[in-house]
C-alpha cells in the first residue's frame, strides 16, 4: 500500500503518517507536483488557517496538480474543508473549489464552546466504501473552528448545535473533518478503507 | 455535541513520569511512553505531556519522545514545557503533537499567543493557567514546576483566561493549584466561573480524588474535559471505572 502524503508546511503530517505506518502503508511525504500527479494516492492534511494553507498550496504549485489529481484524494481536517470552494476563515479565502460550497465559523453558545474539540458521534447519512466497517454512534475526534456546508457530498455528520459533515465524498475525493489518526479504531478502519480504494 | 473529556496528565522529569503533592516531592510513577500506552488501551481522551523542569530551567522540551509517544498513540495528545517561540510550537506539531501548552512563557510575552495562534491555528494553542486565591481573589502564578523558582505572576485568573482567549488561544487549562494533588476535588465554584467568562473549551485541573469529583465539575462548572495525574497513575481510580460510572450519572463519555 503506497501513499503519498503533502508536507507543506500546515500541521500534523507526522501524526498522520505514523498512523498509516501503523497500517503498514509505505507513506511518501512531499511537497512537489510532479510526485502528486504520479501518486497511486494522495492524503492532504492540515491544521491550522484556511489562509496560509492555500498560500502554501499556490506557492508550492501544488493547487493546479490536486485539481487535477484523477485517483483517491483524501482531506483531513483543515484538508477537507480546503476541498470546499470558498472558506470565511482570514476573510475570504478561495478554496481548491472541488466540492461546491463555503466553509463558514462556528458560532459559539452557551454549553458549545468554539472550536469544536473533542470526541463527537459518527451518524452515517450515506453508505460508502471509505465508511465500510464504520457504524452509528461510532467516537471520533474533531478539533476545528471551522465548518463545511452540509450537502449532498456528506457521507456522515456528527452533530454540534449545527450538523458537521465530518466524512465527505465527490467523485475521486473525499474528506474527514475529524482526525481519522486520532481516532482510535474508526479513525484507523477509515484510513485502512481509503488505502484499499481501488486507484 | 462532544463527550466529556478524560485526560490523564503526565508531567514528565527526565523521561519519567513523576508526581508530587503541590508540585513538591517528586515520586517516580514509570516510564512514560508506558503510561502513555497503558491510558490509551484504558480509554483515556487525550494526554498531556508535561516537562516540568522545562520552563523554571529555561530550555524547551526534547522532540524524541514527542516523537515516540506520536507513533504509540491513536489518540490525542498535547506537549507542554518550556515552549517559547513559534518555531518551537511547530516543531512540537512536526513531530506529532496535536496540541502545544504554554504557560509561563505566555505571561512573560502574551504576543506568544496571537503568533501561535496566526502560524499553526488557535485549535492547537492551549494556554495552562496555575491559579491560587490569595487576598480575595483568584491570582496566576508562574514557575510553578519548582518550588524555588515559583511565584505570583501579578495578574488576576479571570482577567487572563479572557486576555488569552483574545489574544487566541483555542483553549484553557485551569489549575487550581490550592487543590493540587490533596484530592479533595476540583474547584468547581473558580471554573464554573471561568467558564462563564469563555467561549472556547475550558478544562479543569486540580484535585481529583474520587469519581464523585469528575461529575462535579462537569455537571456544576460544565467544562469540557477534566484532567487528573496522581489518582490515575497510583491506580486509584481506573478510567474505565470512572466512565461507567459518570456515564450511570447521566454526563456524557466515550465509552
Amino acid at each position: 500500500m503506497n501513499v503519498t502524503l503533502i508536507g507543506y508546511g500546515a500541521g500534523n503530517v507526522a501524526s498522520v503518517r505514523f498512523a498509516l505506518e501503523r497500517l503498514g502503508a509505505r507513506v511518501r511525504i512531499t511537497d512537489d507536483p510532479t510526485d502528486v500527479a504520479e501518486a497511486e494516492r494522495v492524503i492532504l492534511p492540515g491544521v491550522g488557517a484556511a489562509g496560509y494553507a492555500m498560500q502554501r498550496l499556490k506557492a508550492l504549485g501544488l493547487v493546479e496538480a490536486l485539481r487535477a489529481f484523477p485517483r483517491p484524494l483524501l482531506g483531513v481536517c483543515l484538508g477537507q474543508q480546503l476541498l470546499f470552494e470558498t472558506s470565511a476563515e482570514d476573510g475570504e479565502t478561495e478554496l481548491l473549489n472541488l466540492i461546491p460550497g463555503r466553509v463558514e465559523a462556528i458560532e459559539p453558545a452557551p454549553s458549545r464552546p468554539s472550536p469544536h474539540m473533542g470526541w463527537s458521534r459518527l451518524t452515517i447519512r450515506r453508505d460508502d466504501p471509505l465508511l465500510e466497517g464504520v457504524k452509528d454512534g461510532d467516537w471520533a475526534y474533531f478539533v476545528h473552528g471551522f465548518v463545511c456546508p452540509d450537502g449532498p457530498a456528506t457521507l456522515a455528520a456528527a452533530d454540534y448545535g449545527v450538523p458537521v459533515p465530518a466524512v465527505v465524498n465527490s467523485a475521486n475525493r473525499w474528506g474527514c473533518q475529524f482526525h481519522p489518526e486520532r481516532s482510535a479504531a474508526a479513525g484507523a478502519r477509515i484510513l485502512k478503507n481509503f488505502l484499499e480504494l481501488p486507484a | 455535541m462532544t463527550a466529556r473529556r478524560i485526560i490523564p496528565c503526565l508531567d514528565v522529569k527526565d523521561g519519567r513520569v513523576v508526581k508530587g503533592v503541590r508540585f513538591e516531592g517528586h515520586v517516580d510513577m514509570g516510564d512514560a511512553a508506558e503510561l502513555a500506552a497503558r491510558y490509551r488501551d484504558q480509554g483515556a481522551d487525550e494526554l498531556v505531556f508535561y516537562d516540568i523542569t522545562a520552563s523554571p530551567e529555561g530550555r524547551t522540551l526534547d522532540y524524541g519522545w514527542v516523537q515516540a509517544i506520536a507513533r504509540l498513540l491513536d489518540i490525542p495528545f498535547c506537549v507542554a514545557g518550556g515552549i517559547r517561540t513559534v518555531e518551537q510550537a511547530a516543531r512540537c506539531l512536526d513531530h506529532g503533537a496535536d496540541k502545544v501548552s504554554i504557560n509561563s512563557p505566555a505571561l512573560e510575552r502574551p504576543e506568544l499567543i496571537g503568533e501561535m495562534a496566526a502560524r499553526l491555528g488557535r485549535q492547537c494553542v492551549v494556554v495552562g493557567v496555575d491559579s491560587a486565591f490569595q487576598d480575595g481573589e483568584w491570582r496566576v502564578h508562574q514557575y510553578t514546576g519548582d518550588p524555588n523558582a515559583r511565584r505570583g505572576a501579578g495578574r488576576l485568573t479571570m482577567d487572563w483566561i479572557v486576555e488569552a482567549q483574545g489574544l487566541g488561544a483555542g483553549e484553557i487549562v485551569l489549575n487550581c493549584i490550592d487543590q493540587d494533588g490533596v484530592r479533595k476535588g476540583y474547584d468547581v465554584a473558580q471554573l464554573a466561573e471561568a467558564r462563564r467568562r469563555l467561549t472556547i473549551p475550558l478544562v479543569a485541573s486540580g484535585g481529583a480524588g474520587a469519581v464523585e469529583h469528575f461529575r462535579d465539575v462537569f455537571v456544576e462548572a460544565d467544562v469540557s474535559g477534566a484532567l487528573a495525574a496522581s489518582v490515575f497513575h497510583s491506580g486509584a481510580i481506573a478510567i474505565p471505572d470512572l466512565k461507567r460510572y459518570l456515564d450511570q450519572a447521566g454526563v456524557e463519555v466515550r465509552i
